[in-house]
């Protein structure tokens, strides 16, 4: 008897994991369009619609692959291992589910190292092309990455301290147990650091500009000025998944409403409000942007380490103000 | 931060209604590139007048963006490459480099009366000759400067939309 129901929980937890993957994958283009769109509008602009990264990307698969002079297998494998991280952490976080199979692999430390992974194996390709641009966009990269993944370590494990668990799938459930979690002062520090870091790792303003041209003033981009054709659609997309996975972290740590358990007939509400959570995010931060010119870069570190600092902050707070 | 907000409620949307689709003469490539056309532009020796209308085509009133056209930051990542001005002997390399890190299906824009023919710069020391000479051109925009609408009508023929 027990042996049934727990094996009907984990196959409603495998097909929650599929559609949380299949959502992200499919969505996390036409959140890069839905915040264009925001931006534009703004702008007085009209805007080519929420669907034109999916254009771009099915006429960059559609292109000729260019393998420049002199680079190497890491140049060519770092879009597929960026694209997998992204996928990964895409399966095993609790984006529509708690109750994922892959549920072991959901810790706090190993999703901080997947995402490390994919801008580790990025930058190392923008070292690869041996061109100027490619290394300094790797450096910048590392800067900002030494700041950004302690913090996104420190603000989470700031969560974990009450729940007694690094696991996020966890921390999501026993949110939705004891709501009042989320006002409390760590969890407000910890939410404070997480959206900064969570902006300066997927390359936003202020702290990296998606869509400039000018290389001096690039992070993101002056590592993948060499990528061509499908790999460039493979760049991009994972780009926007990982954006994706980071908003959706930020908004089920401290929103988690809608998530499903282990019951199948929740899902289609989860995915929903998921969607609608992370656009929510992604419109904010689009609208963010317009008020807002990028950071120099030798201020950025005195954000991140701000950030930094809340997060510590947080995870103090959590050990010592604690409710009764 | 309120000024600004109030500027954006106060100015609304400044984009032109978009003018009917023109008759591309290139529908292959416009089917090739599926709505969606990634623009490197290259100076090849213009004086600059080609630009402002450029980044006009691309500004708020005209916003070439919302026919699938972008400017991007790198040859590899481009489609179409948006050539200005008679290409100088300094210039003839550099162009024709860029030409080849495009990947294939790609297309030339010669862009303004010296990318089409030398213009008024015909002849001169330093020009090796129109962008057609250095570069297989697919798509002329005429004008000394072209005005804005001229480039925006040449790149939705490019992007079919």
């Amino acid at each position: 008897m027990s042996a049934a129901v727990s094996a009907a929980v984990s196959a409603a937890g495998a097909v929650g994991a599929a559609a949380q993957v299949v959502l992200v994958a499919a969505g996390a283009p036409v959140l890069v369009g839905l915040m264009r769109q925001v931006r534009a509008r703004l702008e007085g602009r009209a805007g080519a619609g929420f669907l034109q990264p999916w254009r771009d990307l099915r006429k960059l698969v559609r292109k000729e692959a260019i393998t420049p002079d002199g680079t190497g297998p890491i140049f060519r494998t770092a879009p597929l291992v960026l694209a997998g991280t992204a996928l990964v952490i895409a399966a095993v976080i609790p984006v529509a589910t708690t109750a994922s199979p892959l549920d072991g692999a959901a810790d706090l430390f190993a999703v901080a190292a997947l995402l490390a992974l994919g801008t580790v194996a990025l930058a190392l390709a923008g070292l690869d092309t041996g061109t100027a641009f490619g290394g300094m966009g790797a450096s910048r990269e590392m800067t900002v990455m030494a700041l950004v993944e302690p913090t996104i370590l420190v603000s989470i494990f700031a969560l974990s301290v009450p729940v007694g668990s690094t696991n996020l799938g966890a921390i999501v459930t026993s949110t939705l147990h004891e709501p009042q979690r989320v006002a409390s002062p760590a969890s407000v520090l910890a939410a404070v650091a997480l959206a900064v870091v969570a902006i300066a790792e997927t390359g936003r303003i202020p702290v990296d500009n998606p869509s400039t041209h000018l290389e001096l003033t690039m992070i993101h981009e002056a590592m993948v000025l060499e990528y061509a054709g499908p790999d460039l659609a493979l760049v991009e997309w994972a780009s926007a998944m990982r954006l994706t996975i980071l908003l959706g972290l930020v908004a089920n740590l401290f929103a988690p409403w809608g998530i499903a358990g282990a019951s199948p007939a929740m899902l289609p509400v989860a995915l929903i409000a998921f969607a609608a959570k992370v656009a929510v995010l992604g419109g904010a931060l689009a609208a963010g942007e317009v008020f807002m010119a990028k950071l120099r870069m030798f201020r950025v570190p005195e954000l991140l380490a701000g950030s930094f600092v809340l997060a510590l902050l947080a995870v103090a707070a959590s050990y010592f103000l604690v409710a009764p | 931060m309120k000024d600004l907000l109030r500027k954006i409620r106060g100015t609304g949307r400044v984009a032109e209604p978009a003018p009917a689709r023109p008759e591309g003469a290139s529908a292959g490539r416009a089917r090739e590139f599926g709505g969606s056309v990634q623009v490197r532009h290259v100076d090849a020796g213009s004086c600059n007048g080609c630009e402002v209308e450029i980044a006009s085509a691309f500004g708020p009133v005209y916003d070439a963006e919302r026919y699938g056209a972008r400017l991007v930051a790198s040859p590899r990542h481009a489609d179409a490459l948006l050539v200005t001005g008679p290409v100088t002997r300094n210039m003839r390399m550099a162009l024709r480099r860029t030409y080849e890190a495009v990947p294939e299906p790609k297309v030339v824009v010669a862009v303004g009366d010296c990318a089409c023919d030398c213009g008024v710069f015909a002849e001169a020391y330093g020009v090796v000759g129109a962008v057609g000479d250095v570069v297989p051109v697919d798509v002329e925009v005429p004008g000394c400067p072209p005005p804005p609408d001229a480039i925006t009508a040449a790149l939705r023929g490019l992007t079919g939309r």
